[in-house]
Parts: C-alpha cells; sequence; structure tokens
C-alpha cells in the first residue's frame, strides 16, 4: 500500500481540471517521475504558488476535482509529488477511477464535511492520516486531533490494497 | 422495469459483479493513441506481460503529435508502431494513413450498436452516436483492457434527452450541445450516460450525432449515446451488408439496442430547440455559453476548425459554404485540419480546400495538435482563438490563451470579420 500520512494542501475551489493538475504539453514524457517538476502548474486560483504542493501528502478541494481528460498522468503527477490522497464533495468519472486504479485514494465526503474541513483547517498546519482499515481520518493541528469518518466502496478499497487495478485483474480475470 | 440501452448493453457484456455495483464487462474494442498508451505497454513490458487479448479487437492510432515534432513525441510513436507490430494489431494507423482516432474509427467501420468500447482519451463517448457504450478511461484500465479484454465500471444511470422541434438553418449540432452543457452543468452529468433523442436527433446524420455524443463528457457524462436507426445503418451498410441480407434485417438487429419505454431514468430533460440560436463559450469552463449574438464583436487572433468535435467532412463543408469567394480578415489567422486522410481527399475532390486556401486558412494533415495546445496551432499568451474543438480550459491551446468553442459556422464566419460573428450574414 501506498503511504497515506502527512501535511494537507487546501485548494478552495471547485471544477480544477486535469490540464490545471498537469498541461497537455507535458503528456509527451514517458516517465511518470519527469512530471514532478509540473504538478498543477496552471492552476487559477488567487494566493496559490507551486510551491505550496511541497512536503504534502493529502489534498482537500471542492467539487468536481480532475474534469476533463482521461489522462492517468494526473494522478502521476500528484503521486510523484508524494501526494497519494484527495479529498472533495465529488471528482469526476475517470480521475476518481485513475486514482484507485493507481492504489490512491479519491475521499468523497458531503458539502457541509468539506465546508466545516475548509472553515476550520484552511491555513493551518495541518496533517492528516487514513485508516484504511477503519475508513476513517484523523486530523492532527494546533497540538489537537480529531477522527473523521468516510464511505468507501469495496472494489476501491480492494485496489488501494492491491495497489492498483493491473495486479488485481491479472489474478482474477 | 423496461431497461436504458446502457443497462443492456451491461447484461449482455458483465463478466462478474465482484463488488456490489462493480461490473466487469467484455469489451469489444479497445482503442489506442500515442500519448496515453505507450505508458501502458511500457509498464506491461516491466512486468512481464507484455500480451494483447486479441489483437482484431484492439486498433492503434497516431493522432496527437504527428508527424511527430520533437524526439520525445517520435519516441512515443515508434513505442506505439514496434507494440502493434509485434502483436500484428493490423488496424494501426501510422503517418500517412492516421487521423484523429474519434472520426477515423468510426470511419472504418470498427463500432456497432451494442458494442462496448474503451480508450485512454475522455472523447471516447463520441462512439456512443453509433448506439454503443464507448467511455474514457485511464492508461491503467487500458492496460488491462489491452491484456484481459475487461474494463470495471460503476452502473451508470441515465440523462435522457429529448430534443423537439427543428433547428433553424445556421444552427447545427455543435450549438445544440454547448446548449444542452449549459442546462445540465459540468459536472450534472458525472457517473451517467446522456441518450440523446426525439426528433431532432433522428433528423441528424451520423456526423451530427458523433458531435453531440463527443461533448457528453464536457458535462461529466460516461457516454453519450443516440440509439440505431436506419441512418446508423446506412453510415455502416458498407462494413455490414456480408451479415445481413438486406438493410431491414440489419436495423430489426441493432434495434435490440435502444431503450424501453417504461426503463427507469435519472432525469428526463425535453427542449423544444426550434428557436435556439447559434451558442458559443465564454469562459473556461464549457458550461458558460452565451449566444453568438451576445458576444458578437468579440476580437480573435486565430481560427481553428478540426478536431473529433468538428473536423468531418460535413463540418468542413458548412464552414466552406460560409468562406466561400470571401477572404479571412487581415487581423487574424486561420488553420483547418480535416480530420482523416480520407476526409481530406474528399474535401479536396469537392472543392473546399481550395475554397479554405483561397480565403487563407492553412491547411494542416489530420492530427489532434492544436486542439491541446500540443502543435500546428498552439496559442501565445493573452491570445484568443475562435475554435470548433470541444474544451475552453484555462490554457488549454497555449498556456495563458483563451478558447471560445462553437460551430465550423460561426468559426468561417468570425474567420472572416475577425471577430465573433454569427454565420446568418454569410448564408443565403
Amino acid at each position: 500500500m501506498k503511504n497515506f500520512k502527512g501535511n494537507v494542501l487546501f485548494l478552495d475551489r471547485s471544477d480544477i481540471n486535469t490540464d490545471e493538475i498537469i498541461p497537455a504539453k507535458y503528456l509527451t514524457e514517458i516517465t511518470k517521475e519527469a512530471l514532478k517538476p509540473n504538478l498543477l502548474e496552471d492552476l487559477v486560483l488567487p494566493g496559490f504558488s507551486k510551491e505550496d504542493t511541497r512536503d504534502k501528502a493529502v489534498i482537500v478541494t471542492r467539487e468536481n476535482f480532475g474534469c476533463g481528460s482521461s489522462r492517468e498522468h494526473a494522478p502521476w503527477a500528484l503521486e510523484v509529488n508524494g501526494i497519494n490522497v484527495v479529498i472533495a464533495e465529488n471528482f469526476a468519472r475517470i480521475f476518481r477511477q485513475n486514482m484507485y486504479n493507481c492504489g490512491m485514494f479519491a475521499i468523497e465526503l458531503p458539502k457541509e464535511k468539506i465546508d466545516y474541513l475548509f472553515a476550520n483547517y484552511a491555513g493551518k498546519d495541518v496533517s492528516m492520516e487514513i485508516d484504511v482499515d477503519q475508513n476513517t481520518i484523523t486530523i492532527n493541528a494546533d497540538g489537537k486531533s480529531e477522527t473523521i469518518d468516510f464511505k468507501v466502496g469495496e472494489f476501491d478499497k480492494t485496489l488501494v490494497k492491491e495497489g492498483g487495478w493491473v495486479g488485481y485483474a491479472d489474478k482474477n480475470y | 422495469m423496461g431497461k436504458t440501452i446502457a443497462e443492456k448493453i451491461f447484461d449482455a457484456h458483465r463478466v462478474e459483479e465482484p463488488f456490489p455495483d462493480t461490473h466487469v464487462l467484455k469489451l469489444d474494442r479497445v482503442f489506442c493513441h500515442e500519448i496515453t498508451t505507450p505508458i501502458a505497454i511500457t509498464d506491461l513490458m516491466a512486468r512481464g506481460m507484455d500480451r494483447v487479448f486479441d489483437p482484431t479487437k484492439i486498433k492503434a492510432v497516431i493522432d496527437h503529435v504527428t508527424p511527430a515534432k520533437d524526439s520525445k513525441t517520435a519516441e512515443q510513436g515508434k513505442i506505439l508502431r514496434d507494440w502493434a507490430k509485434r502483436h500484428e494489431i493490423k488496424d494501426f494507423f501510422d503517418i500517412g494513413k492516421n487521423g484523429v482516432c474519434h472520426a477515423i474509427f468510426p470511419e472504418k467501420g470498427f463500432v456497432r450498436p451494442g458494442y462496448t468500447v474503451i480508450m485512454g482519451d475522455s472523447h471516447t463517448c463520441t462512439h456512443g452516436a453509433f448506439g454503443a457504450f464507448a467511455a474514457g478511461i485511464g492508461t491503467t484500465d487500458l492496460e488491462v483492457g489491452i491484456l484481459k479484454g475487461v474494463c470495471a465500471f460503476h452502473f451508470p444511470k441515465t440523462i435522457k434527452i429529448v430534443l423537439n422541434g427543428e433547428l433553424k438553418p445556421g444552427v447545427y449540432a455543435k450549438d445544440l450541445i454547448l446548449f444542452i452543457i449549459k442546462e445540465l452543468t459540468v459536472n450534472g452529468a458525472t457517473n451517467m450516460v446522456i441518450e440523446f433523442t426525439g426528433p431532432v436527433v433522428d433528423a441528424m446524420s451520423m456526423e451530427s450525432r458523433m458531435t453531440l455524443c463527443n461533448m457528453a463528457i464536457e458535462a461529466g457524462g460516461t457516454c453519450g449515446i443516440c440509439y440505431p436507426d436506419m441512418v446508423t445503418v446506412d453510415y455502416l451498410w458498407k462494413f455490414i451488408k456480408d451479415e445481413f441480407a438486406t438493410k431491414e434485417d440489419a436495423l430489426k438487429e441493432y434495434s435490440k439496442w435502444v431503450s424501453d419505454d417504461d426503463a427507469e431514468y435519472e432525469r428526463i430533460c425535453e427542449y423544444d430547440v426550434s428557436s435556439l440560436e447559434p451558442m458559443v463559450t465564454v469562459g473556461y469552463k464549457p458550461d458558460q455559453v452565451k449566444t453568438v449574438k451576445e458576444m458578437a464583436g468579440t476580437r480573435v487572433d486565430q481560427i481553428y476548425i478540426g478536431s473529433c468535435t468538428n473536423g468531418r467532412i460535413e463540418d468542413l463543408r458548412i464552414a466552406a459554404s460560409v468562406l466561400k469567394g470571401k477572404k479571412i480578415s487581415d487581423d487574424v489567422r486561420a488553420i483547418v485540419s480535416p480530420a482523416t486522410p480520407a476526409i481530406y481527399s474528399l474535401a479536396l475532390k469537392e472543392g473546399l480546400i481550395e475554397i479554405f486556401q483561397d480565403a487563407g486558412f492553412c491547411v494542416t494533415n489530420p492530427t489532434c495538435g492544436a486542439c491541446l495546445g500540443m502543435s500546428n496551432g498552439v496559442l501565445a499568451e493573452g491570445e484568443v482563438c475562435a475554435s470548433t474543438t470541444n474544451r475552453n480550459f484555462n490554457g488549454r491551446m497555449g498556456k495563458g490563451g483563451m478558447v471560445h468553442l462553437m460551430s465550423p459556422a460561426t468559426a468561417a464566419a468570425t474567420a472572416i470579420t475577425g471577430t465573433i460573428t454569427n454565420s446568418d450574414i454569410y448564408q443565403a
């Protein structure tokens, strides 16, 4: 399994698309590692700088994250930067499936929980840890910690535990 | 309770349901291009699993950057080319024979009603125009598709769009789909199939239906679907004439891929589109749409006619009919990319290429290039493009560039004036 623990990057916007996560001009790369410097390069978000992605493991954002292209370069660009968890109100279908297919987490939380996370934690030094067996997110900030639940389908969880879809499919089909 | 066409296709292709709402489907087609496939190929090789499930069901094309523009894109083409050769994938379309994937694969008759199709490309939803379930997927799903011929999906609910009335002259499928995306919003159809039905769709050519289905993903849709009918049969006839005694027999067979009257829908949206105006996008999301009249006079720097949305022969005919005998404005440059070599040849034969060139257009080879800012028409910072493509994301056609999506007719009229222009002034 991948690492699901670390610092949190808050991106307070809906509809962040795959072209913003990794622009098409980098799709000529044939290794995942080559995408590392260009994560979120074209993101339009006041106050955001690419430096903000450094030493992060989790992204918390709003609605429809990962809309647009089918490029798996988007999850890969996150992965090679150490970010294996994105928490949002909802995701574009292909991006969401790509995350789980890579053994990464695309966690959906209800709007009120996302609002709560932004209201209480955005702008602070926050870390989160996902407990894969318990379906919980433990949030650490200001020397305190709290735990919230999330829902994940059995298939998605299996992919996370198996480290992705290729290994699972090869065994089963 | 009846079933939707997507349910029927799922039922006919389900291998198993290993977990609740996880449907592993058998695939009829796995389409590949040189951007998303090479990493799947190299990963399979690294795993010691460099195999393909069925070389006759896999079709591949070099289309995004072609001919190669640099060493990296040359390498991507080479990986795909070598792989196709190694596995005896006969339907591989290399430079000279290649076109935009969602134009060339239907043109070759590779998609049939009731099929399951995947491709590592979000606009794979285009092929639903034939009454197929066709979904864009990522490289890992593609890798498993290539290796095992299966793909897993959650069950898609369906939104049914019923289009009544008759489109006004100068209003096309592109205007309609921009209007529908505005209504649904960019994630209004996420995890869902969009069925396009009604008299307006019945009266459409396959090309127009492909334009509609192509942009289902821009509302978040998994697939756009049109019901197969005699228009579908006529389009496919040269490929299926040995399978059926008559066209009526083919229609009868394909009619099983139509939703039942009592099928359950997530939502049914009915519109009378008789008064619909030509539409254009205004911002960086495809649901930010206004009428061309509202946007009239907006300056542009470049016009682009092409892509899997609007680079087919019907699109070139419409654009040429507006451009005939006219010159493009001195303040703009204009590019047209016929989507396949066959479309290019036909356009040449019909005199359309001459009309484009006389008007001042640059005619390129078939490629996706400009649409996603990879080659053949990238924008400079601050430039604006009037484009018949499908995405207006910030920087999509070049960093700092702005894109207005529109129909080929509107793009042609815009080329003449240099500002966003309704084509009606040039159409008798």
